[in-house]
């Protein structure tokens, strides 16, 4: 356990209510994510998946456990947790370029140093030509390359993903699943990825982490032993489909237990 | 031209139709301006014809009358609404944002902003007197608890991903309040700023209601004494077109200073 880039160490969240007891969001979760390993956590919705990586980029406090990253305990958000979220957050002000520059302007980079920054990153998530356009002018995935650009450039030592490509087409998404594993491939980020999308999780990442409905907790753990580098073309290969029935079945009992609990809380409220 | 997709919900129609009908509405306006005056419908001592407004508008033009009459309404508008703006901005934003802020403010907001503004004004006499300081006092609490209500409200919508997207980029607190919030909140406060300078015009009669010997508002008052309904009218008339030119200008300012957020 001591050797991970970052140690989540039984951390426990719990909401507290106006009324009655508090809601469990996870329990006692446990897991390591290794330098350079890309994980992936599936769950059901609803299951504390995003609250955990909240926590984990400092954005929450939990109730209990802690939380390392390269053996240093995780207090409070920072540079060094890069995050992507599921929403749209450009800077809607800036212009791709700008937002690309935000983190490392925040720190007082040079503008000449910056500049290059951003133009290296923008051209790796393939926007060249459209460093000048405002946030407004971007289609949905155009908008989550901008995105991804800006976390890299910032340099963290570990990128937090929170269903980046929830929003999108399934064609941008599987577009953006290619990008992204080109990236990953050759720039050897530690990733921690949440999705509610099997076949993401499993294309994407060297180990799977499957959460079960609240409150949640790490129900299996599957290695994916996929050659590298993947590419689309895997999703319809029998290994894959062996590792995407394995998960299906584990999420399925978690689904319905999942909207049981949805319906006891909604007649007992 | 299609008469069903005109009559339409939510359809678009030709620009040609758009101002003929526009123009229609003037016209008619003026037209049964014309018949109710000229065809002797009504005394000229309650509604003064057309012909009367304009030559009123000279005669005040020539006199150098009008000209001053509009630069005190002019200084009393623009002073109290820029004090109001200066101050409710900034406030208006961290109380959107910041619950402490809110939780000191709200009760003080809450009982103001519905409270006519004219109730103060004997308040006001006792206090800053009967000078121009009144009628700024008069436009400034008219607008001040309106805007920084509304402003709050624009600082309350901004979303917290994108304050939490900025800490994880390495912003500080302080940061977050002036690089992300105070521009994520531009273009809401340009639109309010906006609205609340129509509703300062329309306090400018009762500030200069009070002890005035100048302004569009004494102007109108002071008509009303004599029956001279052609000096009303005109008063009305300019007050009108200098609240559609500051929209306007407000407008441009808006689309120059936030060229990246589209207009509503």
């Amino acid at each position: 356990m001591g050797g991970g880039k970052l140690v989540v160490d039984r951390v426990r969240m719990a909401f507290a209510r106006r009324r009655g007891e508090p809601v469990v969001a996870l329990e006692e979760i446990s897991l390591t994510v290794a330098e350079e390993e890309f994980v992936a956590i599936v769950g059901p919705s609803g299951c504390g998946k995003s609250t955990l990586l909240r926590l984990v980029a400092g954005l929450m406090e939990p109730t209990s456990g802690r939380m390392l990253l390269d053996g240093r305990e995780i207090r409070g958000p920072s540079a060094d947790r890069g995050m992507v979220f599921q929403s749209y957050t450009l800077f809607p002000w800036l212009t791709v370029q700008r937002n690309v520059e935000f983190g490392l302007s925040l720190r007082g980079v040079p503008a000449a140093e910056r500049r290059a920054i951003a133009r290296r990153f923008i051209a790796e998530v393939g926007l060249e030509g459209f460093e000048d356009a405002y946030p407004e002018q971007l289609s949905g995935g155009m908008r989550q390359r901008t995105a991804l650009a800006r976390a890299l450039a910032n340099d963290p030592e570990i990128l937090l993903m929170d269903e980046p490509f929830g929003a999108l087409d399934s064609q941008t998404r599987q577009l953006m699943q290619e990008l992204l594993l080109g990236i990953w491939e050759h720039a050897h980020k530690t990733v921690l990825f949440i999705t509610h999308d099997i076949d993401e999780a499993i294309l994407l990442a060297d180990r799977v982490l499957v959460m079960t409905a609240r409150p949640g907790r790490i129900k299996k753990e599957l290695v994916i032993e996929l050659p590298r580098p993947r590419d689309i073309s895997l999703l319809t290969s029998p290994a894959f489909m062996a590792y995407k029935r394995e998960v299906l079945e584990l999420l399925h009992g978690e689904a319905l237990r999942a909207e049981r609990g949805a319906s006891e809380v909604g007649a007992g409220g | 031209m299609d008469l069903r997709r005109v009559l339409a919900p939510k359809e678009e129609i030709p620009a040609g139709l758009r101002l003929a009908l526009g123009a229609l509405t003037g016209i008619s306006f003026l037209a049964l301006w014309s018949w109710l005056t000229y065809g002797g419908l009504v005394r000229p001592d309650f509604l003064a014809p057309p012909h009367e407004v304009l030559t009123a508008a000279l005669r005040g033009l020539e006199r150098g009358t009008l000209l001053r009459h509009i630069q005190a309404s002019l200084l009393v508008i623009l002073s109290g609404f820029a004090l109001a703006s200066v101050i409710a901005v900034p406030l208006g934003i961290l109380m959107g944002s910041f619950q402490v802020v809110a939780a000191v403010l709200e009760p003080i907001t809450g009982f103001m902003r519905y409270l006519p503004v004219s109730a103060l004004i004997p308040l006001l006499i006792l206090w800053v007197g009967i000078g121009i300081e009144e009628k700024i006092a008069v436009i400034f609490l008219g607008t001040f608890f309106q805007q920084l209500v509304l402003i709050s409200d624009v600082s309350a919508r901004v979303s917290k991903d994108l304050i939490d997207c900025s800490y994880t980029l390495g912003a500080s607190r302080g940061q977050v309040v002036t690089r992300v919030l105070f521009p994520a909140c531009l273009p809401g406060v340009m639109d309010n700023l906006r609205v609340t300078m129509g509703w300062a015009w329309t306090y400018l009669v009762v500030a200069e209601l009070v002890a005035a010997n100048s302004g569009l508002g004494y102007m109108i008052l002071n008509a009303m004494r004599g029956l001279f309904t052609d000096v009303i009218l005109l008063g009305i008339f300019v007050i009108g077109l200098l609240g559609l030119l500051t929209d306007q200008i407000f407008k441009w300012i808006r689309r120059w200073l936030v060229p990246w957020s589209p207009a509503f």
